[in-house]
């Protein structure tokens, strides 16, 4: 697969990013030349491998789960401290939608 | 019928665990905004989700019930999209490997039943409230509560072989009694806590491609689900109709407006670039787990209904609707092992109290009459004491005034009468007043019969013994 001009603006649009014409050709060269680096990978037969998810496999769940105790960890102030804007305890974001 | 539908669903169900599918924050309904939250909900960077044990059988639990496979190791995936209620930009949700696949309901009722299919159940993570507006900047602002971020949630995902909104609205009530029964989910759509997404399309009837279809959103009641499959079968056929085509796309439900409308495009750029969680490891549910969660599982309504008719040997009507909840089968069972009278106990709490409890806007919970109480007014009525007619004043009375029969009878002063020789002296009285109606009888008008049961019974007050009533009146008329 070979990255373009589209290719880049399209995975620019769904990170919501603005990308200038400058960084849209030096995005064009890194990405190629990582999908590049991959694609050696392709060389090798795994037709004969299950496809691994996870290089840890727990064979004990018990590590893996956790019970369903409640426990509470942030008060709203705290909840809130990182939020740009906030009010009325919640997040304040630009608004999402137009017509309602 | 020129056409025919072709309906899949999607239902998300929130499981009743106490925390959250990845944290330790409670799943508590109606908490402060913001307030049941932690570095990992709120999504900050470094912070490790733990898959909650409870969660996994829950969603284990659902998925055997509606008769999937659970697969042996699953595995959890990132979806990434971008909204401000997501605050990591992806959401954990299951892909290529889910919990369970290959699992069925069956719909309708003895006569005509088929079977959907459902092709997969996965779990996944909830997002936070976006609330647009009631605010004073809510022109400008979108506010954002995350105390739902994390709530764990299942994904049932039917194959497209419901034909009609009827079909639909059946397999969904189905669903929805199975998840109450496991206790995994408590089924309010209207609170959100089982949604489900509808795929519609419409095809000429015999032919096996299936059409273009569009994806019904806010479907968010029974009702709404069907009028919304109604609106949108009908406009599609119109657009075929008219030689025109069906458009993919997502389409809304206005319940306002009562039709669907078309969701602008622009924010459906979705390409979820879903990849395997590398927080997670895969969840392994080996045979003694699953055996464990089986063991674990109650009767489910189609066993329970099935038994219904064969221990108490209830038509199958009764036995789908004592079953609808689990509350209302275990009120049913309590009050036949007090009285044994399967079919009458049956009659009781079908009619008089499920009708009660439906203009009182109450739960089978919350019913004034107890099973004991039902127990009790259908042994009177079996032993004479009072009639069936008066049963049914005593058991308004009963639910009204939360008393016992027994109360309400001595209260009242009621009592059957069963005695012949007042019931005659009542009777000859009664045809010795009314000649003119006597003759008739006489002269083959047999309907006069009626109206002279009628006079008795406003006599007495409803007191006397019909039966009783009957054949007297006949043996004094026919004399």
């Amino acid at each position: 697969m070979i990255i373009g001009p589209k290719e880049v603006e399209y995975v620019g649009k769904l990170a919501q990013l603005a990308i200038t014409e400058d960084e849209k050709q030096l995005f064009i060269g890194q990405l190629n030349s990582i999908l590049e680096f991959v694609e050696q990978l392709n060389r090798l037969d795994t037709s004969n491998v299950e496809p691994t998810a996870h290089v840890v496999l727990a064979a004990d769940q018990s590590a893996a789960l956790r019970p369903d105790e409640p426990i509470m960890t942030f008060t709203q102030e705290q909840s809130l401290a990182n939020g740009p804007e906030t009010g009325a305890g919640h997040f304040k974001v630009p608004k999402v939608i137009s017509d309602r | 019928m020129r056409y025919e539908a072709v309906i899949g669903l999607e239902v998300h169900a929130q499981l009743l665990t106490k925390t959250k599918i990845f944290c330790t924050c409670s799943t508590a309904f109606g908490a402060p905004p913001n307030t049941n939250t932690c570095p990992v909900c709120l999504g900050f960077p470094g912070a490790l989700p733990v898959l909650n044990r409870e969660a996994a059988i829950m969603a284990s639990k659902a998925a055997l019930a509606l008769g999937c496979k659970l697969n042996p190791v699953s595995i959890f995936a990132r979806k990434n999209y971008f909204y401000p209620d997501l605050p990591k930009g992806y959401q954990i949700s299951q892909f290529d490997r889910p919990l369970a696949e290959h699992g069925s309901i069956t719909i309708g009722s003895n006569g005509s039943s088929k079977q959907v299919r459902i092709k997969r159940v996965h779990m996944e993570e909830d997002a936070g409230k976006s609330i647009h507006d009631g605010f004073a900047d809510s022109s400008r602002y979108s506010y954002i509560d995350l105390n739902r971020s994390g709530t764990p949630l299942i994904e049932i995902v039917s194959e497209p072989d419901l034909h009609s909104p009827d079909e639909t609205h059946d397999y969904l009530t189905r669903m929805k009694v199975i998840l109450e029964y496991l206790e995994v989910c408590d089924g309010n759509m209207e609170e959100g806590s089982l949604r489900c997404d509808a795929n519609v399309s419409v095809r000429l009837a015999g032919e096996s491609k299936l059409g273009i279809k569009t994806e019904l959103k806010n479907l968010n009641s029974f009702r709404f689900l069907k009028n919304a499959l109604e609106y949108e079968i009908s406009r599609q056929i119109q657009v075929l109709e008219e030689g025109g085509a069906v458009v993919q796309e997502t389409r809304l439900w206005n319940t306002a407006e009562h039709r669907t409308v078309s969701m602008r495009s622009k924010e459906e750029a979705h390409d979820y670039r879903y990849f395997p969680e590398p927080d997670l490891p895969p969840l392994v549910i080996d045979n003694a787990w699953e055996s464990e969660i089986r063991a674990s599982m109650p009767e489910l309504p189609d066993a329970k209904r099935a038994r219904f008719i064969s221990q108490y040997g209830l038509p199958e009507y009764d036995a789908s609707v004592l079953t609808t909840s689990r509350a209302l089968a275990d009120f049913f069972e309590e009050t036949v092992s007090l009285c044994q009278s399967a079919k009458a106990a049956s009659n009781w709490i079908m009619g008089d109290l499920l009708r009660d409890l439906k203009e009182f806007n109450r739960t089978i919970g919350e019913s004034p009459v107890r099973p004991r109480a039902i127990a009790d007014l259908i042994r009177l009525i079996e032993s004479g004491e009072i009639s069936g007619k008066m049963g049914k004043d005593v058991f308004e009375a009963m639910f009204r005034e939360r008393k016992s029969p027994q109360e309400v009878i001595a209260e009242r002063g009621l009592k059957q009468i069963t005695d012949l020789g007042t019931l005659e002296r009542i009777i000859r009285e009664i045809v010795a007043a009314n000649a003119k109606t006597y003759e008739q009888y006489k002269s083959g008008k047999k309907a006069a019969l009626g109206f002279f049961v009628g006079q008795v019974m406003k006599a007495t007050q409803g007191q006397a013994n019909p039966q009783l009533v009957n054949e007297l009146l006949r043996k004094i008329l026919d004399a």
